[in-house]
């Protein structure tokens, strides 16, 4: 029982973790200074939800590793973030795509996660889902002014649903450790995410005038169950580095 | 085709019984993206209950050439200014 909720914490803790460095990669290279700095700022709103959930998942697994080991020092096969997130930034379309289809899913995540009989997770989603209101906010109106936007912006975007579509469905999957963490009562459950995401996702994307792929694609899965693209490995690469170079350094 | 976006100019106000006060400006499509933008980059270290953003375009300012008709016939009369009147030693802070 409580392996599989380190484990779940460390699911809630990798996903904030790999999205806040795959942002913070656009730092000093976002379109227009605006965007540039409200990417930071998200980058560091999902690091310190990282910080709370790893915190804690290392605590309760009680084996001497704290947060920076929890995030440095695990290899890949030991992520258990969703695969949707550690796609590269690739445009600032599909960067802004992967962005409306994690936060719509996060923002429902942690909806359930504000319920959970788990006080302390409790309490970090409730400070996490007032960050992530307005992610959503910012994400869904940048959908809607690049997909109805220019016949470019139209067609990169296009390009980006159809392309990520793929990763979505994992989000929805539920495995033993989902699972445990509902018949407890400290979690939620996956599946019963998937139709109000779906009617959000359809929503927006019709409004920003963009097919939405068909529901019963074909999707990757694996990322919970520690089963990565590579672009994950060499993501960790450059934010393990001086943690392997030098191990224990500090600042 | 004109690639930057306008300008807009920001206004915070910090606390509530505050005026909003003018901080900067910065670049967005329409009032919707400016407020967002402002937010982002004007109000990252608990600056504001309140964000106002006007066009910049749509402000209207006294000409700098224009200045002596405009202020300079305030300078000469002190008598404006409430300082003529005697206080007491304990009041302090006026």
């Amino acid at each position: 029982m409580s392996n599989d909720t380190v484990q779940y914490l460390l699911r809630l803790g990798d996903n904030a973790l790999i999205l806040s460095h795959r942002l913070s990669e656009w730092c000093g290279k976002g379109p227009a200074l605006e965007e540039d700095m409200a990417l930071a700022n998200t980058a560091l709103d999902l690091l310190g939800q990282a910080r709370l959930w790893l915190s804690y998942a290392g605590e309760l697994e009680d084996a001497g590793r704290d947060e920076d080991a929890l995030a440095y020092r695990r290899n890949d096969r030991q992520f258990c973030n969703l695969l949707l997130v550690e796609r590269p930034n690739g445009s600032y379309a599909d960067t802004m795509v992967r962005q409306f289809f994690f936060d719509a899913w996060h923002h429902l995540a942690l909806q359930g996660l504000c319920r959970s009989a788990d006080e302390r997770i409790a309490g970090i989603a409730a400070k996490a889902i007032k960050e992530v209101e307005y992610h959503l906010r910012r994400s869904s109106d940048l959908v809607v002014r690049l997909g109805d936007g220019t016949a470019q912006s139209q067609k990169m975007m296009q390009r980006a649903v159809d392309e990520l579509w793929t990763y979505t469905g994992e989000m929805f999957e539920s495995d033993g450790v989902d699972e445990q963490a509902v018949v407890a009562g400290i979690g939620f459950d996956p599946v019963a995410l998937r139709e109000p995401w779906l009617s959000y996702v359809r929503e927006v994307l019709s409004e920003a005038t963009l097919r939405i792929p068909p529901a019963d694609a074909f999707m990757q899965k694996g990322g919970k169950q520690g089963r990565h693209t590579e672009a994950l490995s060499y993501l960790l690469g450059e934010m393990q580095y001086l943690q392997r170079a030098y191990p224990g350094a500090q600042w | 085709m004109k690639k930057e976006w306008p300008l807009w100019e920001v206004f915070i106000r910090s606390q509530h019984g505050l005026a909003h006060k003018h901080v900067g400006s910065l670049h967005a499509s329409d009032a919707e993206m400016a407020i967002n933008h402002a937010r982002d980059v004007y109000t990252r270290r608990n600056e504001g209950v309140s964000i106002w953003v006007v066009r910049s375009a749509d402000v209207v300012a006294s000409s700098p050439d224009e200045k002596a008709p405009l202020f300079e016939p305030a300078n000469s009369k002190v008598y404006r200014h409430p300082t003529f009147f005697p206080m007491p030693e304990e009041i302090k802070h006026i």
